[in-house]
């Protein structure tokens, strides 16, 4: 475990040139370098000036609606018998995910950049949908990259995106799925960079775009800390969320580096189970690579070629990882596990039925690991889970393995 | 000296441009690679530009996308593409081949035993498309230690401040990338390469080549006639695709192709 100086050092990660330690950078075609460094200039501006910030915490306020809420889920931490589970509510924001949060904060610079049209890429569709509302609300002209895959299993998103008045673009290369999406995302952006805001949807990405979604995402553990410690006296013991990209867990685990005795875990999409290979579970059991304009752990074989991910979520169903989660992972700040398609469908399940809040599959995966930890931990320990969306998108995909035609 | 230097030397001696000619190794089947090479130096190429097929090639457009598909049927890897080099070297010890594609693929080979490989094969170039000047200055010194070039890209959105650093980094010569947008997408604005290409020669002593966007012959002599050469790609990869059932033909065919912008350039 790293020493209190080293965390300090941690938590002020990236460096000037995008690193966290080997990870990260900016690893992209000459074209997009300009843009990548006037993104830069204008974050780095706008993010240190109080007018920016007071406009950011006015939208987070009264169009998100935060604070979201921190709910003691007292009837599943009985069932589950060990540490008291708490979730934070995400899925109560706007548009019924985390993903608002980022998608606020980037269309404030695109407003401020002038650019009139935003681009953006999704897996599940909640980034569509949080990206559309945003320039629905700004009057942006918005297309939406999605895999045909995930355009099949995600219907209601997709008509979601286009009543906000999105042109939703399905894409038919490679795996049909998110990272294609993005791979199409980079392309359109390379083509129409003059007068287009590309809203990338995780903290992933060429620098600074990890760096940004991490800094507007981290609401989530500011308020999750202030939260806990006003709830119960104490910080929590345990922090558990999704990571596909990793934006909600890098959200909510940033504030909470330099607390040395709050152990940080994600969990990735275990797929059938990681030892079948049909899983996306790169900080589990893939390798340092490069992929979408930073160095991070990636599932690609021994020549390099990105391999085909598996997960019953489409949110989470990506072959890389924001580079931040890989560094804490090589640190030993964060610990990374996986949760498998039928443990994260139990858990939406159980949810359900005994809190009565429905969890988006991608969330399931959190809550599913959430409940093998509590039973492990005392009665007074504390976990806080990040409930990072709500489970109406995926009533098809829970309906269809039920047998039923909704 | 780098093969890729003595080439541009003799060519400007001659007063010709370099004819650049991409394909991407192992479309559609990698037998049909090196007699592709060779018959494309017969037909006029001055240096080759042979493909690192890759899964998720970001900065092409659908037809060298396509094409790594087709490569990929065939698992072509890193390691193929360099075996490929190398059989090609055993008949052409003179022209220049460089390497063009993604990090990922030489990342996982470990930089140390790709650049080895490579050395080994006779390559005298390599062009990482996502590998900008700032994220490679530890692999471009261990290339030139073996006496091989890093080519870098140059693009529209290049700013005139970041040439000359972008062009101390690179050797052998510099891609510039005539328009915004993916390979094989827009039609390409002769005089505003003209333009660039003369502000980028007011930092840079290296040799000019621009793709993307060159269709025929007549753009091929266009833009030849205000660089140094012209780098031609996706008309060729659309005539592989073409014949990719029968690819006994695709060396002929891709031949002509490349000698009839030849014979325009010397025109």
């Amino acid at each position: 475990m790293p020493t209190s100086n080293d965390l300090a050092k941690l938590k002020q990660l990236p460096d000037a040139s995008g690193h966290f330690g080997p990870y990260g950078g900016r690893f992209v075609s000459e074209t997009l370098i300009a843009a990548l460094q006037d993104l830069e200039r204008t974050y780095e501006k706008l993010w240190r000036d109080p007018d920016f910030q007071a406009e950011f915490d006015r939208d987070l306020a009264h169009y998100v609606g935060r604070p979201s809420p921190l709910y003691f889920a007292e009837r599943l931490t009985s069932h589950v018998g060990g540490a008291r589970i708490f979730l934070k509510r995400e899925d109560l924001n706007h548009t019924g995910a985390h993903k608002v949060n980022n998608t606020i904060g980037q269309a404030l610079l695109a407003k401020h950049t002038g650019k009139p049209r935003i681009i953006a890429e999704t897996g599940a569709g909640q980034h569509g949908v949080a990206s559309a509302t945003v320039a629905a609300r700004l009057g942006l002209e918005c297309q939406v990259y999605m895999g045909v895959d995930d355009v099949e299993r995600q219907k209601l998103n997709v008509y979601r995106m286009k009543l906000l008045g999105a042109t939703v673009i399905p894409v038919e290369s490679g795996t049909r799925t998110l990272k294609d999406a993005m791979n199409e995302a980079m392309r359109d952006w390379v083509t129409n960079v003059d007068n287009t805001f590309y809203i990338i949807g995780t903290a992933a990405g060429p620098h600074p775009y990890p760096k940004l979604v991490r800094d507007f995402q981290s609401i989530i553990g500011r308020e999750a800390r202030s939260q806990c410690l006003e709830q119960t006296g104490r910080l929590p013991d345990a922090l558990v969320a999704c990571v596909g990209g990793g934006s909600n867990a890098i959200g909510l685990f940033h504030p909470f580096i330099e607390d040395e005795s709050v152990r940080m875990i994600g969990v990735e999409a275990g797929g059938d189970g990681v030892e079948t290979g049909r899983h996306a579970a790169p900080l589990t059991v893939g390798r340092p690579g490069v992929l979408h304009g930073n160095r991070t752990y990636l599932m690609a074989d021994e020549g390099g070629q990105i391999q085909g991910t598996h997960s019953i979520s489409a949110g989470l169903d990506y072959p890389g990882v924001g580079p931040e989660h890989s560094w804490l992972k090589d640190c030993g700040r964060a610990e990374y596990t996986a949760a498998t398609d039928d443990e994260a469908m139990d858990a939406f399940r159980l949810l359900t039925r005994i809190e009565g809040i429905m969890p988006a599959l991608e969330s399931s995966h959190a809550v599913a690991h959430a409940m093998k930890l509590a039973k492990e931990m005392d009665k007074d320990q504390i976990i806080v889970v990040n409930l990072s969306g709500r489970g109406d998108k995926d009533i098809h995909t829970v309906a269809e393995i039920d047998g039923i035609k909704v | 000296m780098s093969r890729i230097k003595i080439c541009f030397d003799r060519l400007e001696a001659q007063g010709r441009k370099a004819l650049i000619p991409y394909v991407t190794a192992g479309d559609p089947a990698p037998q049909v690679t090196v007699p592709l090479l060779h018959a494309m130096v017969e037909a006029g190429a001055d240096i080759l530009e042979l493909g690192i097929p890759f899964s998720d090639p970001m900065a092409d457009g659908p037809t060298i996308q396509l094409a790594c598909e087709r490569a990929l049927l065939h698992n072509t890897s890193i390691i193929d593409v360099l075996a490929m080099v190398k059989s090609f070297r055993e008949q052409d010890q003179d022209t220049p081949v460089v390497l063009m594609g993604y990090l990922n693929p030489i990342e996982m080979t470990g930089y140390e035993r790709f650049i080895d490989l490579a050395a080994d094969a006779g390559v005298d170039g390599v062009l990482t498309v996502d590998l900008p000047p700032e994220e490679s200055v530890n692999f471009v010194s261990q290339l030139n230690a073996k006496n091989m070039d890093a080519i870098y890209l140059l693009a529209p959105t290049t700013e005139e401040s970041r040439v000359s650093e972008v062009c101390r980094q690179g050797s052998g010569y510099v891609y510039y990338v005539s328009v915004k947008g993916v390979t094989g997408s827009a039609e390409l604005d002769v005089d505003e390469v003209a333009a660039k290409v003369a502000m980028i020669r007011k930092h840079t002593d290296l040799r000019i080549g621009v793709g993307f966007g060159i269709r025929d012959a007549a753009s091929a002599k266009a833009i030849s006639a205000v660089s140094d050469g012209a780098i031609v790609g996706s008309v060729l990869v659309n005539q592989i695709a073409a014949l990719a059932n029968t690819p006994d033909q695709i060396p002929a065919a891709v031949a002509a192709i490349v000698k009839d912008m030849r014979t325009a350039m010397d025109a």
